[in-house]
């Protein structure tokens, strides 16, 4: 009996190596962030807190966290204190299964839950400065921190969601996002060099939009770019999507907020 | 209009200092259109100025050339312990100000 | 004329269409008579020299590019900057920023980020206290995005 147990415990330890060992396409000591393949101009100015635009966002911020907000007429600040040691870590583990709530978060849509449950306030926008802002302030918190997801449990089915979208072709130019970013990263593409398209920095400051963008704005603008159809904000198949590109990207440090291409 | 100002913790009296500022804004061209092709009208902030004690020590005048959340660094001689007051204006008329505190030693 | 001097001769010609092009119009290629360049030094004369303009050979997107310009000046009351005015090649506005400074700025350096509608030649042109113009260039191509991006 002891014997059988060890054996099945042995079968399911094969089983959780399997899963995250071999399931990688991209060895995780073979990870780049995506700061590796900028320039040296946009490097520094990532790295430079006041000349990096997406700080302004994040100095707002910084700003909304201690206003009251809603019917409840509380504050990010009255529940969670001082965001440097509370939100410290938080996004990094970031897209996440909530429980409680049946439902997989990213950070955006975590934020307008608590909006809505304790603040009683209308939820924010996608992609207004407002959500922007609050995010990218809770992300910065991360900053330097690595990434770390979970994808056990009620997750693991997202999870396999977001691998099957990462894999499959779309599109008029019928690319899948691994045949860039898996299969040739490192290369160029005119002028650029195909980046292994790690979410590391969002919410980032992207110089094509000129403004700070989600990593779900991302994800539109690669649609977008193999002319595929853009999903509609908040589709849980952009979830899905980033709970399988933060698992990828295991270990890699948070940049947020990033500056972009 | 969020603004934000850096200059050195301590500048010392009779130096040049730099000062930096970046300003959120869209700088917008007038030659964009929204996604049902409507042309955005342009709105640029075309004057900026800074005054150190009361004094303009820089001005400047912006087109849509200049980058989106616009960023300036220039110098201006280390006097005395005061604050640093930017102001500007954008096309539709708006105006914002930020100020900083300066330490001379 | 001695043979050897006849070859330095020969050499610098070969040199001077350059040479003398720019050194006729310090500013091309944006005509000197371009009303905006006019608005500003009201037909003064333009000299090429002590303006430093510095950009990235190769900018990967024209919305926001790195320039620093420096004046050589001692920036004294007698002698100081009072302007450097920013013109584009390409720019649907060629006249892109003035800047104007005075014996209080100490240095007559700034940095900020510009915008390019494409791969051109951008001129900084010098107002000194006075009253001449100093103008020096750069010129920058600027990349293309590879992936059209509609989000």
């Amino acid at each position: 009996m002891i014997a059988l147990r060890a054996v099945a415990a042995l079968a399911a330890l094969a089983l959780c190596a399997g899963a995250t060992a071999q399931e990688r396409a991209l060895p995780l000591e073979r990870l780049k962030p995506g700061t590796d393949f900028l320039g040296a101009d946009l490097r520094a100015l990532q790295s430079d807190d006041l000349a990096n635009p997406a700080m302004l966002w994040v100095e707002r911020g910084a700003k909304m966290w201690s206003e009251r907000a809603g019917t409840a007429g509380r504050s990010c600040a009255d529940c969670h204190q001082d965001a440097a040691r509370t939100m410290r870590g938080v996004a990094a583990s970031y897209p996440k299964f909530d429980a409680a709530r049946g439902h997989l978060f990213n950070l955006e849509s975590r934020i307008n839950a608590c909006r809505v449950e304790h603040q009683g306030a209308q939820p924010f926008k996608h992609e207004s400065d407002e959500l922007l802002s609050i995010t990218a302030y809770v992300a910065s918190q991360s900053r330097g921190l690595p990434i770390h997801v979970s994808i056990d449990g009620p997750a693991r089915a997202h999870f396999e969601a977001g691998r099957a979208a990462y894999y499959r072709r779309r599109g008029q130019m019928n690319l899948a996002c691994a045949q860039c970013h898996e299969e040739n990263w490192g290369k160029r593409l005119f002028a650029e060099t195909v980046s292994q398209g790690h979410p590391t920095a969002y919410p980032a400051y992207r110089m094509e939009w000129q403004t700070v963008g989600s990593e779900e704005r991302r994800l539109r603008a690669c649609l977008s770019g193999v002319r595929a159809e853009m999903l509609p904000y908040g589709a849980p198949e952009y979830l899905d999507l980033e709970l399988f590109l933060a698992w990828r990207a295991e270990g890699l440090k948070v940049e947020s907020p990033g500056v972009r291409r | 209009m969020a603004a934000r100002i850096q200059v050195p913790p301590q500048a010392k009296r009779g130096e040049p200092m730099p000062v930096r500022i970046i300003i959120q804004h869209p700088m917008e061209t007038g030659y964009r259109h929204d996604e049902v092709g409507h042309p955005i009208k342009r709105n640029v902030i075309r004057e900026l100025s800074c005054r150190y004690n009361g004094v303009e020590v820089f001005r400047a005048d912006l087109s849509s050339g200049i980058a989106a959340n616009p960023y300036i660094q220039f110098y201006t001689v280390a006097e005395a312990s005061g604050v640093l007051e930017f102001s500007w204006i954008d096309d539709e008329g708006v105006r914002g100000s930020e100020r900083a505190p300066v330490v001379v030693a | 004329m001695k043979r050897r001097e006849f070859i330095a001769a020969a050499a610098s010609l070969a040199l001077a269409p350059g040479a003398l092009r720019a050194q006729d119009n310090p500013i091309a290629p944006i005509d000197l008579r371009d009303p905006d360049v006019q608005s500003v030094t009201k037909g003064a004369p333009i000299r090429a020299g002590r303006v430093k303009l510095e950009l990235p050979p190769l900018a990967d997107n024209g919305n926001s590019v790195a320039m620093k310009l420096t004046v050589e000046s001692p920036m004294t009351v007698q002698d100081h900057v009072r302007a450097v005015h920013l013109f584009s090649e390409r720019n649907p506005v060629r006249h892109m920023a003035a800047f104007y400074l005075g014996p209080k700025s100490g240095r007559a350096e700034i940095d900020s980020r510009i915008r390019l509608a494409g791969s051109q030649k951008i001129i900084a042109l010098a107002e000194m206290s006075d009253g001449s113009f100093w103008a020096g260039s750069a010129s920058v191509v600027v990349t293309l995005s590879a992936c059209l991006d509609e989000s």
